[in-house]
């Protein structure tokens, strides 16, 4: 029996998961991607885990399919970075059951480092790839990509962007089709890639890359829709919904689905059969390329900009025909709202104290800690990649003591989440190689930036029961670091100490700030272990303010100037009670005032964090 | 597409803009349309600007409305009404809670909240003041104030009719049916149709 749904296009990614047949699924969180496992998650017949990075996730997934499931797994474009590795490689040898690796892309980058377009892996990897254009398709293609996988005894690539994972539309949804787990069968000529196999492995994807693209020009996820023949225009993804938008009925359109290895005939029949073609995609002209091979003239990247989303707006404007008449505000009625840390947020206090010290270098890493750079705490140097900060920190580092007279000390900053996704081997790194620097993980329990995924450091799974914490104090103590000390951030005193310590020191050292992030759901064992939490909350006794605004300076939003009387007060519904703007005020204006209930705002909130 | 009719919700993260515009969306797509939703849940989700954006007519392809696209412009708040006001068609109509949320440079002391924005949108568009907020209290629940929102648009955009909104309502929301209902009823109320 059919249903139509709304289903968000993650959702649906998942929903058709689930019809295909899919019996495990690993992946990290990272936008625009995240609900993809959290949706599986709910679907009974499928294991879904979240893993400690990308690799792990697609690695697991891999070893699934040779067992003979189908498998997914899932992540954001630069997760692909991550999980490269093995996919590079498990191109060669192929699948039992079929496995789809989706890879959610950022055209816009409205949380992401970079604008990277995972088309290229495709390519790159030589692996056949789909491009769901809405919620619909997103859940019928799922199918499509397991038939091909197994058919064709290779990976897929299933690629989605922002608009598509976000969007909400329409689905007619299915039934569950039960697949049964292939046999596994060992055969070293498919699975062990030493040399010798390998080569011949390399011959085999180039035949199949020949098949494949037979079956691209044959599949109806390439179809042409014939009207006007003076425009035509080729797009894939939600690029085909913007084009439709702005060049309406009268142009014809190639639609192309199914776009790793592209259709040539189909492209070759639709270029000669229209006088202009116009080429929308997202990023790279990589449409717009095998156009131009196969010896057709196109617009494309010579009129839309090689960045950004392709909405409607962006062509119009591009194909010269300027804005839809629209009305202008003053901007000096508009005021930014720039994202900040929570108020209550533990990376506040460790973050106050480090903006205060000269001579310090912090390399920073991802995750909402990234905000440390912002004002006012002016407290990170930069940051590239997950699991960063230790490994470039312990490399800057060393540059600088080649430096002579120079003083300046590395600090590095990680996550837990990101301590555990890459930061592990860099600390290795920084133990191996005795490097001076001083790392810090900030462990406020949870995958904050995201949206509040479980963690090995949680003791928690995906679906929420309880399993084995990673010990982390032992964890860094393993890896070869001796000094290692826990504090709590919001005691700035605290802080002081710890830093005055780990830079004393010639050797590595790692400090462990714990705190819960004020937005995670916080479990029973939270609760017991952090007894403080949410005990009261703090007060400006308005007598005592002398204006100094020197809690201001802790950048936390529920501390709100009142100019009119050069006072600060303190919004009862945003403060947590976390002191820090208490340690702060010199006049002790600040109090905090214990109640025995006052409740936990991130229960209250219901409050689904940001992203990255 | 011609006969998209197209709803943009903003407002400031945290404030029930996408109950509201999960809530639409469900109805529309009860009502018989196509409908398609964008939201984009950036880092602004922490206090920041956030948007809904609905689609909806025989066959929507877009999910996103472009600037001047959007029939009504629904605002939780002041300040992000005047943010947004470049989606909105020139001969499209405004639904602005009377409600401010100061953002960061303002809590700081750094700049004021800006004065004579509902002039401003009322000089600019068609505009209708709506004090959700305090609607919302008098009934017993300052959150209900997206109810009351949505009830103004449902009115505003002349979906009244085309599906059982009370049953919607029902179906969907978890909590406090009741004064939600009436919330949403005082919305409608606030709005003629044009
Ligand atoms: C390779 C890669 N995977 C995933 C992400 C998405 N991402 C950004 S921050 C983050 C998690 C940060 O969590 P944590 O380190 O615990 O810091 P918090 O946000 O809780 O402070 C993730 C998964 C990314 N940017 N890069």
């Amino acid at each position: 029996m059919s249903v139509r749904k709304l289903l968000t296009g993650n959702e649906a990614v998942a929903q058709g998961a689930w019809e295909a047949g899919v019996r495990f699924a690993s992946a990290y969180p990272g936008t625009p991607s995240t609900e993809i496992l959290e949706t599986i998650a709910e679907y009974e017949g499928i294991v879904a885990e979240w893993a400690p990075n990308e690799k792990v996730a697609f690695e697991a997934a891999m070893g699934g399919a040779f067992a003979g499931a189908r498998t997914l797994a899932s992540m954001k474009h630069v997760g692909v970075n991550v999980a490269a590795d093995p996919l590079l490689t498990m191109a060669y040898m192929g699948v039992n059951g079929g496995f789809v690796l989706v890879t959610a892309d950022e055209p816009g980058q409205h949380s992401s480092q970079n604008e990277q377009d995972n088309r290229r892996y495709a390519a790159f990897a030589k692996v056949p790839m789909l491009e769901p254009s809405d919620s619909q398709e997103s859940k019928d293609m799922m199918r499509v990509a397991y038939e091909v996988s197994e058919a064709f005894d290779t990976p897929v690539l299933f690629r989605m962007t922002t608009r598509v994972c976000h969007s909400k539309g329409i689905v007619e949804c299915g039934e569950r089709t039960e697949v049964p787990v292939r046999t596994y069968v060992k055969d070293v000529r498919k699975y062990i890639t030493v040399p010798a196999f390998a080569q011949k492995m390399r011959v085999r994807v180039e035949e199949r890359m020949k098949r494949l693209a037979e079956y691209s020009d044959a599949s109806p996820l390439n179809a042409i829709e014939w009207n006007g023949r003076a425009v035509g225009v080729v797009a894939s993804g939600v690029c085909f919904r913007y084009a439709k938008e702005v060049f309406g009925d009268a142009a014809s359109y190639l639609k192309l689905g199914f776009t790793h290895p592209l259709p040539d005939a189909r492209l070759k029949e639709f270029c000669a059969g229209v006088e202009t073609v116009y080429v929308v995609e997202e990023n790279d002209p990589i449409i717009e390329e095998r156009i131009r091979i196969l010896g057709f003239a196109c617009r494309g990247k010579d009129l839309f900009p090689p960045y950004g989303e392709m909405t409607p707006d962006v062509l119009r404007k591009a194909l010269g025909r300027g804005e839809l008449p629209h009305l202008e505000a003053s901007p000096e009625r508009i005021v930014p709202r720039p994202p900040g840390l929570c108020a209550g947020c533990p990376h506040r206090g460790f973050f106050h104290e480090v903006g205060k010290r000269k001579n310090l270098v912090v390399a920073g890493d991802i995750g909402c800690y990234t905000l440390g750079f912002t004002e006012p705490y002016n407290a990170m140097d930069y940051n590239a990649c997950m699991g960063a900060s230790i490994s470039s920190g312990h490399g800057f580092q060393q540059v600088l003591d080649m430096v002579p007279g120079e003083k300046r000390r590395v600090l590095s900053v990680i996550g837990d989440s990101t301590f555990f996704h890459t930061g592990v081997n860099s600390l290795l790194d920084v133990a191996y190689n005795r490097s001076r620097t001083v790392s810090v993980i900030l462990d406020n329990r949870i995958t904050g930036m995201t949206g509040h995924q479980q963690n090995p450091g949680t003791g928690y799974t995906l679906q929420g029961k309880p399993t084995k914490e990673v010990d982390l104090v032992a964890l860094v103590r393993a890896c070869g670091i001796e000094h290692v000390v826990t504090i709590d951030p919001n005691d700035l005193t605290a802080v002081r100490n710890a830093l005055d310590w780990a830079l004393s020191l010639d050797e590595p050292s790692v400090i462990i700030t714990v705190w819960p992030c004020v937005l995670k759901k916080m479990t029973q064992a939270d609760l017991s272990r952090f007894p403080d939490l949410f005990s009261g909350k703090c007060r400006v006794i308005e007598e005592k303010c002398i204006g100094c605004r020197m809690c201001l300076r802790t950048g936390c939003p529920s501390l709100i100037y009142d100019a009119a009387k050069n006072k600060v007060w303190i919004d009862p519904a945003q403060c947590v009670g976390c002191t820090v703007c208490k340690q702060v005020c010199k006049p002790e204006a600040i109090v905090k005032d214990f109640k025995e209930t006052a409740a936990a705002p991130g229960a209250l909130a219901g409050a689904k964090g940001g992203k990255g | 597409m011609a006969g998209t009719s197209e709803i943009l919700l903003v407002g400031v993260g945290g404030q029930g803009t996408l109950l509201a515009s999960n809530l639409l969306t469900l109805a529309l797509m009860e009502a018989g349309y196509d409908v398609k939703m964008a939201e984009i849940h950036g880092m602004s989700q922490r206090g920041g600007s956030v948007s809904s954006q609905v689609r909806y007519g025989d066959r929507v392809e877009s999910p996103v409305i472009e600037l001047g696209g959007a029939d009504i412009l629904v605002s939780f708040e002041q300040m992000e009404a005047l943010r947004w006001l470049p989606y909105l068609k020139p001969t499209g109509r405004v639904v602005v809670n009377d409600y401010r949320i100061a953002p960061a440079p303002v809590l700081s002391g750094k700049v004021p909240y800006p004065d004579g924005i509902l002039d401003e949108l009322r000089g600019k568009a068609d505009t209708t003041v709506v004090d959700a907020a305090g609607i919302a209290k008098r009934l017993g629940n300052a959150r209900a104030m997206n109810l009351v929102l949505l009830g103004a648009l449902v009115k505003g955009m002349d979906l009244v009719s085309c599906v059982d909104w009370e049953r919607v309502i029902r179906e969907n929301v978890k909590r406090d049916v009741e004064l939600n209902l009436k919330a949403f009823r005082e919305g409608m109320a606030q709005v003629g149709t044009r």
